[in-house]
């Protein structure tokens, strides 16, 4: 018999309507994997086990008294930043560390009356921002297919939880590649929706042009069952949108048969790496042999993205962060001599190196004289990104190619040189600058680390990216490699 | 783009952020390299360009003007450092 730890949201949400396991048995295994494992990859900030067996038990309760939802008595982890009532919610950050929210986010609301178990938080790059997850106060998570490397980021922890089979699934958090980056470094499925699918209220915010929170699991099918938790309009989020929703497992079992892909040859050039590259047409085969016609397409300013999601993200990010003046919530430096002192002193031990970084970055940007030059003319070259996508979608169904340039690095490797981490990003980032839905789905390994192959769809078609990814997991089993050892 | 150890206090300054004396060269080569790239902008072409601040173009939704939350303010102070009869306490700005 497989553990039960190996299994996926679907099959323990059968295992449950069967009664073959109880929600605080399943709640109970991976707590005690949790406790048992995690030393070794510093997936959880903060663990939350007896909270887990309450709302189990409550989700028992439920499933016995025929009133469960299809989530109901599922176990999952939020990343750190979505803010939950009475648990502290860090944000990866020391400005955070004594911090407990007075309120839920909608994120976390909505997997509460849908009757979710929360397992803990997990670890991230302090304030969603990096690639690696180095960032954290609570330090690195490790990547569970080699513990040497960087799980990715910033939803770092999310992935190697679901990765290490510490919890079925996860929430992310993707405002340059956040969910999509991790969920490829560390084998699993993920997808950023369109921006304002899913309310950002009480998800802390970085970018908030570009935030997006989302699902992170194990297969196409999981993501649909949170995306059908997470999405919708929200009255607390006034960007999140009025587009309807949809049951996005309703068309999952669909033919791909006609579909029309599009694969930018920007996508496949000289900054993918060679391995890879074979990986993800392998990949692009599977999905034709499924039905799919393939054509070659043209992103020509997938390269301008990086400089203007540099500019953006940190523009935002440096007006976002005002809120952390050590006066309302979160750290303050001991002796303040005066309000300026308070202010400079609180930022400067609260933040971290990186987030420095980009708050000065951003103040610089929006300084007067340079606003034309930077933040402008980033939101100028962010237009003809759209209008390169929107192009191709008049043609193509869907649009597909790697994730990431290449697999895992080494922790440590690119953590002295911003700008080469920055380079990372170049596959994921022109989608968030677009808003489009994007995911990444596992389709292969080298040197036994994993691959993720992108999906980026046009606005809204969530489940057309799923449907999509889902046959390609009915016919493929990258999905289904474990990095843990029987 | 190049700047320079007066720039980078300047921005730490606008930015209330204190920075470690030891920590200023490599902020200052590190801000440089960013900027670096963040110019390589300036070779496309975007006159005429209509700058795009929100992906769907979406415009501020409005709701009525109605009275809809409740007084919470003991729960959300209870997160402050440093409170005293329902006000946040600072250090004294007005001599």
């Amino acid at each position: 018999m497989r553990d039960m730890f190996e299994k996926t949201l679907s099959e323990l949400a059968q295992d449950l309507r069967n009664g073959t396991v109880s929600s605080v048995e399943l709640t109970q295994t991976f707590i005690d994997r949790i406790n048992r494992c995690d030393s070794d990859y510093n997936a959880f900030i903060t663990t939350t086990p007896e909270l887990a067996l309450q709302q189990a038990k409550a989700a028992d309760e439920r499933l016995a008294a025929g009133t469960a939802d299809p989530f109901t008595g599922l176990p999952i982890a939020h990343k750190d930043l979505f803010c939950t009532e009475g648990v502290k919610t860090s944000c990866g950050s020391k400005m955070l560390d004594n911090f407990e929210s007075p309120y839920d986010a909608t994120v976390v609301a909505k997997f509460k009356s849908a009757g979710a178990v929360m397992l803990g938080k997990t670890n991230m790059d302090e304030f969603a921002m990096g690639s690696t997850n180095e960032s954290s106060f609570y330090g690195v998570c490790k990547n569970p297919w080699d513990t040497r490397r960087v799980p990715g980021g910033s939803s770092g922890g999310s992935a190697a939880a679901v990765a290490a089979r510490l919890t079925p699934a996860a929430t992310g958090s993707d405002t340059g590649g956040s969910i999509r980056q991790p969920a490829a470094f560390c084998g699993i499925t993920g997808i950023k929706p369109t921006y304002g699918r899913i309310s950002r209220y009480g998800m802390v915010a970085y970018a908030s042009s570009l935030d997006q929170g989302g699902p992170m699991a194990r297969s196409a099918e999981d993501c649909a069952l949170m995306l059908n938790v997470m999405a919708g309009q929200d009255p607390m989020d006034s960007t999140s949108s009025a587009h309807p929703t949809e049951d996005y497992t309703a068309s999952l079992n669909n033919s791909i048969q006609g579909l029309k892909i599009g694969v930018p040859k920007e996508f496949m050039s000289a900054d993918l790496d060679s391995a890879m590259a074979a990986q993800i047409e392998a990949a692009i085969k599977q999905l034709e042999s499924l039905g799919a016609t393939i054509k070659e397409v043209s992103l020509p300013n997938t390269r301008m993205s990086i400089p203007a999601y540099y500019i953006i993200a940190p523009a935002e990010a440096s007006s976002n962060l005002s809120r952390f003046d050590g006066v309302r919530y979160g750290y303050r430096c001991e002796n303040p001599k005066d309000l300026e002192d308070l202010y400079k002193r609180t930022r400067g031990e609260g933040f971290g190196s990186e987030v420095k970084r980009r708050i000065m970055v951003g103040t610089y940007a929006l300084c007067a004289g340079y606003y034309d030059a930077y933040y402008n003319k980033a939101q100028q070259i962010r237009r003809l990104i759209q209008q390169d996508f929107m192009r191709l979608f008049e043609e193509v169904d869907l649009i597909v190619g790697p994730t990431t340039p290449s697999p895992a690095f080494n922790i440590g490797e690119k953590a002295n040189d911003p700008v080469a981490m920055y380079m990372e990003d170049i596959f994921t980032l022109s989608l968030n600058l677009a808003g489009l839905p994007g995911m990444s789905v596992p389709c292969g390994q080298v040197n036994g680390l994993p691959v993720g192959l992108q999906l980026i769809g046009n606005y809204f078609d969530e489940a057309r990216l799923l449907n999509v990814a889902h046959q390609y997991q009915q016919n493929t089993e990258w999905h289904t490699l474990s990095p843990v050892k029987a | 783009m190049s700047i320079d150890r007066s720039d980078v206090e300047r921005i730490a300054h606008l930015a209330r952020l204190n920075l470690n004396e030891q920590d200023i060269p490599a902020y200052t080569e590190n801000l440089s390299s960013i900027l670096n790239l963040v110019d390589e902008m300036q070779q496309i072409n975007t006159d005429g360009v209509e700058p795009l601040a929100h992906p769907l173009d979406a415009v501020q939704r409005l709701r009525a003007d109605e009275v809809t939350e409740l007084n919470q303010r003991d729960k959300l102070q209870a997160v402050a450092p440093a409170v005293e009869e329902g006000l946040f306490l600072v250090p004294k700005v007005i001599e």
